[in-house]
């Protein structure tokens, strides 16, 4: 264990339900914009998404279409790699299990990239995206997810640092090797484990 | 910890002695990690207001009410003392010097800029480099004598100058400064980084040339 801070006693909350990630602090109910770029402004009803790459069947869903599939939703905590964590958070809107279903990833597929509308990546494990682990959602909090947030669509994956959730989700293209996104090239951890504390290259 | 001070309240400027140290870039940001004997860690990122030719890193943190690491800096650190950092992070809020660049930052934002013009300065490249600092009060503005010398443009939403009128950061800020940038720099809370890339974007600035840096809560 690395030696104490002189003086440093920290904060923390002992709400048993809240548990935190290593290095994490609850934000409680601010919700941060991060980002790199600017954000767009992408009409909802505009909107596609394609899951393409090592699938059996490429296919772009509209708006509408993913409407269309069976709705999923997910309520827990997300983290931020800039050390804050969000408990009890509500995103709705579907399973990418449903879309890999449809699309049928290849036995030689082993990672995604995540593509933003922006052109802004993440890559992660395939692993990481199925099993009930990941969504595209289009609703938050009970609202439609605003733009700044990543609306209409982005990606969730809370179970990994929340810069692999692209916001502006345009297209998941699977690999049979994996391919450093965004900030994976800019010095951020490829898989981004939070109970790892996976937060830089070379974590 | 070779150094604290507290130019104003709510800001403390720490330098730092580190040991075998990565040069960083301008615009790059160190992670402080505070850890209580229990094995609590606390950290945070803290952008670096040295350029790579000081000896030191110095760190300009904002001093949040019931922040928990901010306020361990600003009331408990000494000279003397030892700090877990790590860095230098980022690769994409850089400024080398090598290129053209207009940084916009407002707050606390300022400060990797104030990192951008103090390396301009070491490498003679100035004239790569223009500032925009927005600001309440003179008072408040972190670095304002840096900013100043550099011939940034200084904006204060609260009070006048002799070459400007108060208010918000406008595009007439911002007008005289965009041509022939290869990146633009804008930095400070969500709300400023909103306002700031609206006024680019509505001034023809390229999107592709945006870099974004924004911290702080949203709400």
């Amino acid at each position: 264990m690395t030696r104490p801070t002189r003086g440093f006693v920290g904060r923390r909350r002992r709400d048993p339900l809240r548990v935190l990630p290593p290095g994490q602090y609850d934000i409680g109910e601010d919700w941060p914009v991060l980002t790199a770029e600017l954000t767009p402004r992408i009409v909802a009803e505009r909107w596609s998404v394609t899951v393409d790459g090592l699938v059996a069947t490429p296919t772009t869903w509209t708006w509408a279409q993913a409407h269309a599939l069976p709705p999923a939703e997910y309520r827990g905590a997300i983290h931020c790699v800039t050390t804050w964590s969000k408990f009890e958070t509500h995103f709705v809107g579907v399973s990418v299990d449903t879309l890999f279903g449809v699309a049928e990833p290849l036995p030689e597929a082993t990672f995604v990239v995540a593509t933003s509308d922006t052109g802004y990546t993440t890559n992660l494990p395939l692993a990481d995206l199925t099993g009930g682990k990941a969504w595209l959602v289009w609703e938050s909090g009970g609202r439609p997810l605003t733009a700044e947030h990543g609306g209409p669509v982005r990606l969730l994956v809370p179970h990994l640092y929340f810069w692999k959730s692209a916001k502006w989700i345009s297209r998941l293209t699977l690999l049979d090797h994996d391919e450093s996104g965004f900030w994976e090239r800019n010095g951020y951890h490829d898989r981004g484990d939070p109970w790892e504390e996976q937060r830089y290259q070379g974590d | 910890m070779v150094s604290v001070d507290h130019p104003m309240p709510a800001t403390v400027i720490l330098r730092l002695a580190v040991p075998a140290r990565t040069d960083h870039l301008p615009g790059q940001h160190y992670v402080v990690r505070l850890v209580a004997e229990d094995g609590y860690v606390a950290q945070r990122s803290y952008s670096v207001a040295s350029a790579p030719s000081d000896p030191l890193i110095e760190l300009a943190v904002d001093v949040l009410p019931d922040g928990e690491v901010s306020g361990y800096l600003a009331e408990v650190v000494r000279p003397g003392d030892e700090l877990q950092v790590r860095g230098p992070i980022g690769g994409w809020f850089v400024w080398d010097g090598t290129s053209t660049a207009l940084g916009v930052g407002g707050g606390s934002g300022v400060v990797p800029l104030v990192a951008m013009l103090r390396h301009a300065r070491d490498l003679g490249a100035g004239q790569r480099l223009r500032l925009v600092a927005v600001a309440r009060t003179r008072a408040e503005l972190l670095y304002a004598g840096d900013l100043e010398a550099f011939g940034a443009t200084v904006a204060f939403s609260r009070e006048p100058r002799a070459d400007r009128p108060t208010g918000r950061l406008a595009a007439a800020d911002l007008l005289p400064l965009i041509a022939g940038r290869d990146t633009v720099f804008v930095c400070g809370s969500p709300g400023f980084a909103q306002a700031a890339g609206a006024l680019l974007l509505d001034l023809g600035v390229a999107v592709a040339t945006v870099r974004v840096e924004q911290f702080g809560p949203s709400g």
